[in-house]
């Protein structure tokens, strides 16, 4: 999975860019970058091509990401005010993480104040949030039976390699809308945006301990309300 | 476990007993197999853009920005 995520494909690499975006945003190395290095100095020198070729592939997985925080009004505002925040503090970024991480720690800055000023409701699913998994009453927990499953997940009845229908998707959103801020974040992060899990760690300060635990709480959530949706007819 | 296996990160010995267990348990395998198209959906969904006022306003930041600092060369 790529870091872009399968529906951007914007056009990059225009004629006489040296640098494809599609490379740059696609390659998130753990070791020294010098294609970051290249896109800030680009950047300085006032590259509009390269900027509104930035834009396009991060502003999506940046919108969605402040979802988890704001409404979506409120998101556009939060990730037009990361990318001016970004081109503000040009000077200052060290190349530590990729610029991608950098530009999401900006905005994962922004959404949260933003999301504290406008106080949004809490949904009741957040209360639970560090509570027992999900998963819990799928098993046995005592007894001679303990550990195996009560019953067995059923199949879903859409075939594996079918198309995904709009009202698959629908359910998928609305079971991301419904989970308690953090997971909801590190399940966009990773599995929608397709951020490593280092990133993760780094975009939203948890340890890698954290990390996991959010992630498949998220994704058990999800599968069970997909399977209610897909095993309900 | 599941999301270290998923991840590649489970260790090898590890890995070896969770994919013999698999092998061997229905409800497990059922479950690993939705888990993963439940990924193979979040991967596909729907992402939208900034609008295009939204990009003019910041080209025009980065064009601004780079005027102010150019008196320099």
């Amino acid at each position: 999975m790529t870091a872009l995520g399968p529906a951007s494909r914007g056009s990059f690499g225009r004629a006489g860019a040296r640098l494809s975006t599609l490379d740059v945003v696609a390659a998130d190395p753990p070791v020294q970058r010098p294609a970051d290095a290249s896109i800030v100095a680009r950047l300085r020198a006032g590259d509009e091509t390269l900027f509104a070729g930035l834009i396009a592939a991060w502003s999506p997985g940046m919108l969605r990401t402040a979802r988890c925080y704001v409404d979506a009004y409120a998101a556009e505002d939060v990730v037009q005010e990361a990318w001016l925040a970004v081109i503000a503090g040009l000077d200052r970024f060290e190349g530590r993480s990729s610029l991608r991480t950098w530009a999401y720690q900006i905005m994962i800055k922004i959404a949260r104040a933003r999301g504290r000023r406008d106080a949004r409701s809490v949904p009741a699913g957040s209360l639970s949030e560090d509570g027992p998994s999900v998963d819990g009453g799928l098993f046995f927990s005592g007894g001679p039976y303990a550990g195996h499953w009560r019953s067995l997940p059923a199949p879903w009845r859409q075939p594996e390699d079918s198309a995904v229908d709009a009202e698959t998707r629908a359910q998928v959103e609305a079971a991301l809308d419904r989970l308690p801020e953090r997971q909801r974040a590190v399940i966009v992060l990773r599995d929608v945006e397709g951020h490593n899990s280092d990133d993760v760690c780094r975009i939203l300060q948890i340890t890698a301990q954290n990390q996991r635990v959010l992630l498949h709480r998220a994704r058990a959530a999800v599968r069970a309300a997909l399977a209610n949706y897909l095993e309900g007819r | 476990m599941v999301t270290d296996y998923l991840d590649g990160t489970l260790p090898d010995p590890a890995a070896k007993r969770f994919e013999e267990h698999i092998a061997g348990c229905l409800g497990c395998q059922t479950y690993l197999n939705q888990i993963r198209r439940t990924i193979g959906v979040l991967s596909r969904l729907p992402r939208d853009g900034l609008g295009d006022e939204g990009r003019e306003t910041l080209l025009a930041a980065l064009r601004s920005r780079a005027n102010t600092g150019s008196a320099h060369g």
